[in-house]
């Protein structure tokens, strides 16, 4: 299908493109427990995740169509949605959000540009694994809801460099083709 | 809304990660969100930071789920709607999760009067923090609105003008109680803002440590 098939990119897109009931399978497989782990890690009881975790990948389905490779990888993408799941969940607060961008996901996304942005996220996650064990714990309390924002002030200087500039580009180049 | 692409004043780190975290009070989310419209840098970073969370979630511990899980999922699929969302793009002067919480562009704020030409509009946000918009007329100096704690002003018409810099639409200035400022609006424009501070009965962990930090810089 395309040259970064083990990324989960193709299994969205067969989803997305064919409603493939076996690739959201092997998605399922791979991103419910996580997703389960991580809202229970963020306070959520066991029913209350494994509701929410079912609610997640019902919204990977339907969204299916929003997934863009160029800006974000599939495990970005789907931590977005569980975030956003655990906020209306945990805090019953409204959740502003930016507004869209002035385009949708690209039919063909650049390849160049999605391999460079899965390298650079690949490279951050290792980058985050290698980090002083005291400053890695503290980036995942930041994203478990456990840790003040204060002390999140300490943990800023994370390697976010080179996947931010890629980031960056792609959102100007789009902003620039869109004028 | 089109982009802004003079502007200089940006969110910080703590605050875009805790965005990412989905752990900041509402109003606080609220500026995240109606900057991040208008910034694209702070959106690359705030992406940048969701790669962070979809980092730790992909490392971290795992959790089983009940065996007919997938069977429940795609249920869930089918009962579903699946209409699509139509994209959310303001075209007026404010942004549209801003217009979210005022019913519509700048027309629709119900403003109140505070004396001087200055008025305000109260935005319904969670109680953590308050929010609210604040209307000042060119050349008119913001009264004192007794904030404490942390305030986030983020300007969306006109600008203004304090001891520390000039602040323009998509500027976002983040102050302290300690911080004695006296913003004016410039003379050209009616200036408007999206301003928001912690309650200040309501005291948690996060603003006076974030103060703190603020200190230091």
């Amino acid at each position: 299908m395309n040259k970064t098939n083990n990324d989960w990119t193709a299994q969205i897109y067969a989803i997305r493109d064919t409603q493939d009931q076996a690739a959201f399978a092997e998605l399922f497989a791979h991103f419910a427990p996580r997703v389960k782990g991580f809202l229970m890690k963020s306070g959520a009881d066991a029913s209350l995740a494994e509701e929410c975790t079912q609610e997640v990948m019902a919204t990977i389905w339907r969204k299916a169509h929003m997934f863009d490779p160029s800006r974000a990888s599939a495990a970005t993408w789907i931590f977005t949605i569980a975030r956003n799941r655990k906020i209306d969940a945990l805090r019953k607060q409204r959740r502003p959000e930016p507004e869209d961008l002035p385009w949708g996901p690209e039919a063909e996304p650049d390849q160049a540009e999605a391999i460079g942005l899965k390298q650079e996220t690949e490279q951050l996650a290792i980058a985050i694994k290698e980090l002083p064990e005291k400053q890695r714990i503290l980036v995942e309390q930041a994203y478990f809801g456990d840790l003040s924002h204060s002390e999140i002030a300490e943990i800023t200087g994370l390697p976010l460099g080179t996947i931010k500039s890629r980031i960056r580009l792609a959102l100007e180049r789009l902003r620039h083709a869109m004028k | 809304m089109n982009m802004t692409d003079t502007i200089k004043h940006h969110l910080t780190p703590e605050i875009l990660m805790a965005y990412s975290a989905g752990t900041l009070p509402e109003a606080f989310g609220l500026v995240v969100a109606t900057h991040v419209s208008m910034c694209d840098v702070c959106r690359a970073e705030l992406d940048s930071y969701d790669a962070v969370g979809g980092a730790v979630m992909e490392d971290a511990t795992t959790a089983d789920l009940s065996s007919d899980a997938l069977a429940a999922t795609m249920k869930l699929i089918s009962e579903g709607n699946i209409t699509p969302e139509a994209p959310r793009r303001s075209t007026g002067t404010l942004p549209s999760p801003l217009q979210d919480y005022v019913g519509g562009d700048i027309s629709a704020i119900k403003w109140k009067p505070l004396g001087m030409g200055v008025k305000q509009a109260m935005l319904p946000t969670s109680k953590a923090a308050t929010a609210r918009l604040l209307y000042i007329p060119a050349g008119a100096a913001v009264p004192d609105h007794g904030h404490q704690g942390t305030e986030m002003t983020l300007v969306l018409q006109g600008a203004f003008v304090d001891e520390e810099d000039r602040f323009a639409r998509g500027d976002v200035e983040v102050a302290n109680e300690d911080m004695e400022h006296t913003p004016i609006a410039d003379m050209g424009e009616d200036c408007i803002c999206l301003a928001v501070t912690d309650a200040p009965l309501k005291f948690n962990a996060f603003i006076p440590r974030l103060a703190q930090r603020f200190l230091r810089i």
